[in-house]
């Protein structure tokens, strides 16, 4: 098995004439949590959304875990092993907390017909199952929470919000989790725990690899073993962030000196 | 922290169970009332009544009994309501009129339940309910007049039409995004009329004569003894629509507290976060759309054989806004709901002729009321809960 989970070879997208991903190459090694930083329009969201199906790429190739998923649908993506969550919450709020991280565990419930309206049976273990494994989850990030299984999420907090997503992406027991600016909308304390959390998860799931969208510089320091900077849709520089830090190309795409 | 304990006690210090039994032998014997009422000011004094009583629910704390009753002791409480249907049916006996109102409210309930999968849970709406419904009644009218099929199978066949039609349609509809459905139904709801007035096989203005149902020998159109006493024939269909309405609501309810119903939930609330979660959006909404067509199917080939008689002019557009208008004044993905706007929308005209006229003006600012000042219905929906008995230790 090699070393690199996910591999991206010359990925381009274009919106009509405008380039949001220009050539990119990449890799995320397995159980590295990789940063992807860049100014606003870098290209970042378009490249989350280039690998899990959302849009297909105009050129290149993407590789996960020795499989070519250029191209696939979001469906298959998911099922190859790639869960992620988005830069605005995307949550379904009048649903519980529960529904919404059943969401995430679609692949193993049956969604047969027979078996939702007769079989009611065998569904009630399968629905008592996913709440043990869902409380479970819920309970690694706040005891509290998971006391409110049953509550609409519209109800929660943002912070709360932000943890119940990185569950609902976490139930598959994905290889690969993609997280777009998890600390957007909240404040430093929040982003704080957040991290803890994000640290927490990944000690708890061993081979997890993750790739975290930030613009907190503190978040990158702290949480990546590796960084990635892009500019207008292009890689400029990658290492570690003390490096990436120094490099002046990317201050001058930070700031905006020539 | 709010007190999760379950009451053991409800409203007057009475079980729950008690004051669920209680709401349903009331509701019972005020439907039995409200639809042998034949004087406008019984009518009135009777609508001001449930107005009352509705409003005493949420300020008493029954409403909160009956919600206990309802998780605790389903069974009995599900037994109670089919009893008291029963009940209404056989006190209503020999009464014709009222009995064929009823059995409306109840075919007409079951075509809301499948717009509310496709409505309120799934988040297309389909403004061609009164179609699909129509689709059944001319089915069950082309076969009981011209071939040996058996009614019940007609009720099948009924469905099957409605369903296979549904399957044109659902390449637009699956296509558009959020309200387009809305302009696609609409269009297809004209045009369905329109082309059963130019079509002569189809009997053209003048309609069509639909034969009674029969089943297992026994002719709808014959009055049933029962205890003595003759009843209406129309007590036939009642306790059939009954039937219909029941497996209707059932399946409805077993949908939503299921798997798929959260697939439908998610697929109307973010398509493509679902998608990023390996839903089959395209398989959600077909098959939303299919089952609502289905029981507007079957729910129309009952109610042609029981009119026996029908017409383009039976299955308007504006048929179609009221059936919308049921789930919508009901609350959106709310089954009971469902259930109590479509007895107001579909009784309430009948008995106050004064408003039969002004029944489209009174339910159209019905509902922009509704919609203005409690978005969520009559009978707002609630948090989903897969198994009422079920409760995980919290």
């Amino acid at each position: 098995m090699s070393d690199a989970l996910l591999e991206f070879e010359g990925l381009g997208k274009s919106f009509g004439g405008v380039r949001a991903l220009d050539g990119l190459d990449m890799t995320v090694k397995r159980g590295e949590i990789l940063g992807l930083i860049g100014p606003n329009g870098s290209g970042k969201t378009t490249s989350f959304n280039v690998v899990t199906g959302i849009y297909s790429p105009s050129q290149g190739r993407v590789r996960f875990d020795g499989q070519d998923i250029t191209g696939l649908s979001a469906r298959k993506v998911y099922e190859a092993g790639i869960a992620r969550t988005f830069q605005r919450s995307r949550l379904c709020l009048p649903l519980s907390i529960y529904d919404n991280i059943m969401i995430g565990n679609h692949a193993r419930l049956d969604n047969g017909l027979w078996f939702n309206l007769i079989n009611r049976g065998a569904l009630r273990r399968q629905v008592e199952e996913g709440y043990e494994k869902a409380r479970e989850l819920v309970a690694g990030f706040s005891g509290e929470l998971a006391d409110r299984m049953f509550e609409p999420v519209g109800a929660l907090p943002m912070i709360e919000r932000r943890r119940i997503e990185i569950c609902r992406a976490l139930v598959s027991g994905p290889k690969l989790l993609l997280l777009d600016e998890p600390s957007a909308g909240m404040t430093h304390d929040e982003t704080a725990q957040l991290m803890d959390d994000i640290l927490a998860v990944r000690d708890r799931m061993g081979d997890l690899s993750i790739i975290i969208i930030e613009h907190e510089m503190g978040v990158i320091e702290r949480l990546t073993d590796h960084c990635v900077v892009l500019s207008y849709g292009r890689k400029i520089s990658e290492g570690s962030y003390a490096q990436i830090a120094a490099d002046p190309e990317v201050q001058s795409a930070y700031l905006g000196v020539d | 922290m709010k007190d999760k304990t379950t009451p053991k006690t409800g409203w007057l210090g009475l079980p729950p169970l008690a004051v669920g039994l209680g709401a349903v032998a009331a509701i019972v014997v005020f439907g039995w009332q409200f639809l042998l009422a034949e004087s406008e000011i019984a009518v009135l004094g009777l609508v001001a009544l449930a107005a009352l009583g509705g409003w005493a629910l949420g300020k008493t704390g029954i409403q909160d009994s009956l919600n206990e009753a309802m998780r605790s002791h389903n069974r009995s409480m599900n037994g109670a309501i089919l009893l008291g249907l029963l009940a209404v049916i056989f006190l209503l006996g020999e009464e014709h009129f009222p009995l064929l109102m009823l059995t409306t409210m109840l075919l007409y309930m079951t075509v809301a339940l499948g717009l509310n999968v496709q409505f309120g849970l799934t988040g297309m709406v389909n403004f061609a309910g009164a179609a699909f419904f129509g689709m059944g009644a001319y089915t069950s009218a082309v076969l009981t007049e011209h071939t040996a099929v058996p009614p019940l199978l007609i009720l099948v066949a009924g469905g099957a039409i409605a369903a296979a039609i549904g399957f044109l349609l659902i390449v637009p509809v699956v296509r558009t995004a959020g309200h387009y459905s809305a302009v696609v139904t609409i269009a297809f709801g004209v045009l369905f009329k329109t082309f059963l007035e130019v079509n002569d096989v189809l009997g053209g203005p003048q309609g069509l004569m639909v034969g009674p149902m029969k089943l297992f020998g026994w002719d709808f159109n014959s009055s049933p003894m029962l205890l003595g006493m003759e009843m209406s024939f129309y007590a036939n269909y009642a306790l059939l629509g009954g039937g219909l309405a029941v497996l209707a609501f059932v399946l409805t309810q077993r949908l939503e507290r299921s798997w798929l119903g959260l697939t439908l939930d998610s697929v109307r609330l973010d398509e493509t976060a679902s998608a990023c979660f390996g839903l089959n959006v395209v398989r959600a909404k077909v098959l939303a759309f299919t089952f609502g067509n289905v029981l507007a199917g079957v729910a129309g080939a009952l109610y042609g054989m029981m009119i026996s008689f029908i017409a383009p002019n039976s299955f308007t557009f504006a048929d179609s806004l009221l059936m919308v208008s049921i789930v919508l004044l009901g609350g959106l993905g709310s089954l009971w709901g469902t259930a109590l706007a479509a007895a107001i929308v579909v009784l309430l005209p009948e008995k106050l002729q004064i408003l039969q006229e002004y029944r489209f003006l009174l339910f159209s600012g019905l509902v922009i009321l509704m919609l203005l000042f409690r978005p969520q219905g009559l009978l707002p929906r609630k948090v989903r809960s897969y198994f009422p008995s079920w409760r995980p230790q919290q």
